[in-house]
């Protein structure tokens, strides 16, 4: 056997209205619905097969993030797989005190654009192995952009944006994640406006794009409808990891069937 | 999810300053143990059995070991359970590649299992991330009903032991590395994947290693 492809569960976690943690499930990063608590959720997801939890913390406010880290700590004790934590994440003190919550890596957005020596900091501080570079790419087409994939017969690159996509950055995602890695991020996690909560299936030619200009593993977020759309991403984009949310949340699909699905098509999986 | 255990044994994990210890002590908690997380090798006499974790690098983490070198030595000769986790199963080996890496010349390690650390060679991803399956070798009470399971992997250099006899389960990366080792006299040990993030079967192991200390 090799080294098998991980399906992760996300877990958007914001504050309800008694200021508790809660998972929210989003479309196109907007229109949240309340899904659960955030450690049920886990030990379900981890009952059910996950080979590795994301929590996204994205309440975006210092109370919030004190109730966060409560819950990744909660999380953590319950719960014998890796975390990655994401989210508000800016400062080597902030990748300091996830860590010690309990998280095994976290992911670093718009921090590491703001400040891409962080990149270089926490890995040599913490170790390679648990900074996560998150990027959110939209699809452009115009001449601003330093690599050009062909869709449909349109020359398009990839922009990071910020701000759940709402603010471009005129960084190309292919260029930014070869950066990342000289500076020393351990894994890429690629997620897309454009596919994000639409269900029709991961940007193939991004995450193509992303694997084949690194040597870390990629993660692939942001569309994922079904078991079908993680074995295209699998297959076609060479990503190592797929990530979802909604399918799993909303219990469309499990994840021992997109499991079963996958190794029935030869793609390893941990069963 | 297995439930917790009554504490049938009293463990020490080592705290030499580096990574996230809770996992590794809930998890040992899980599997039945007393937990000590110390940077103190007076707490070591008394364990039953010693955990070295570790994540990071080899010579940074041999730097920050110096203090616990004589005690876990001395440990392990009289017989102790000493366990190490990723880099701290690296540690129980003579020296690294990595440290020739980064330039600083020979780092001795522990020297309980002789043998060098090895980056990997080839077109395989660098860092091996990710779930593996554990190929048992040979017989040892850590390894016992988690052959042909999986477990979570987070490394680029793996343990190259001069005798052959010390690998007691390997992982096929690209090349078969080992993947759990021990001595000779069977009470130093080490995972190279993480026990306390690999889920039923890293909790599996964990149990192996307190009942291991259990009997001393």
């Amino acid at each position: 056997m090799t080294l098998t492809k991980r399906i992760i569960p996300c877990i958007d976690v914001d504050l309800n209205d008694e200021g508790e943690a809660a998972v929210y499930t989003g479309v196109n990063f907007e229109d949240l619905q309340y899904t659960g608590d955030p450690v049920e959720m886990a030990k379900k997801y981890n009952e059910a097969g996950a080979d590795e939890f994301v929590f996204l913390d994205i309440t975006a406010s210092a109370e919030g993030r004190e109730t966060m880290l409560d819950t990744v700590s909660a999380v953590a004790d319950e719960v014998f797989i890796p975390l990655t934590v994401g989210g508000g994440i800016r400062t080597r003190e902030d990748i300091k005190e996830t860590l010690r919550a309990g998280a095994d890596k976290v992911s670093i957005n718009s921090g590491a654009i703001a400040n891409p020596d962080l990149i270089n900091e926490g890995a040599r501080s913490f170790g390679s192995q648990c900074i996560v570079i998150s990027v959110d790419a939209r699809r452009r087409y115009d001449e601003d952009g330093e690599y050009y994939e062909e869709i449909d017969g349109e020359s398009c690159w990839f922009e990071c944006t910020v701000k759940g996509g709402r603010e471009g950055t005129g960084l190309d995602v292919v260029e930014w994640a070869e950066e990342a890695e000289e500076r020393g991020s351990g894994e890429l996690f690629v997620n897309s406006i454009d596919a994000d909560g639409t269900k029709d299936g991961y940007d193939i030619p991004l995450v193509r794009a992303v694997t084949d200009a690194v040597s870390t593993p990629v993660i692939a977020s942001s569309g994922c409808g079904g078991p079908e759309d993680m074995y295209e991403v699998f297959t076609e984009a060479d990503a190592d990891a797929g990530l979802a949310a909604s399918i799993f949340h909303f219990g469309e699909y499990s994840i021992a069937e997109t499991k079963e699905y996958l190794a029935e098509r030869g793609v390893p999986v941990r069963l | 999810m297995s439930s917790s255990r009554q504490i049938v044994a009293d463990v020490v994990v080592v705290d030499y300053g580096l990574g996230n210890l809770r996992s590794v002590t809930r998890g040992l908690e899980r599997a039945g143990a007393g937990v000590e997380v110390t940077d103190d090798v007076a707490d070591f006499e008394d364990a039953d059995g010693i955990v070295l974790p570790g994540v990071g690098a080899f010579s940074e983490g041999m730097e920050n070991a110096g203090p616990f070198r004589d005690a876990l030595l001395e440990q392990a000769e009289s017989g102790t359970p000493v366990f190490g986790i990723c880099l701290g199963m690296q540690m129980l080996l003579t020296t690294s590649e990595e440290a020739h890496h980064e330039g600083q010349g020979d780092v001795e390690g522990l020297d309980l299992i002789p043998g060098t650390n090895v980056r990997f060679r080839g077109d395989q991803k660098v860092p091996h991330m990710g779930w593996n399956e554990l190929d048992v070798q040979r017989e040892h009470p850590l390894v016992e009903g988690v052959d042909g399971e999986h477990a979570y992997f987070v490394h680029s250099y793996y343990a190259d032991p001069d005798d052959a006899d010390a690998v007691v389960a390997t992982t096929d990366y690209g090349v078969d590395f080992p993947a759990v080792i021990a001595n000779e006299a069977g009470n130093v040990f080490g995972t190279q994947f993480h026990p306390e993030k690999s889920g039923e079967t890293g909790l599996r192991i964990l149990r192996n290693f307190v009942d291991i200390c259990a009997e001393e």
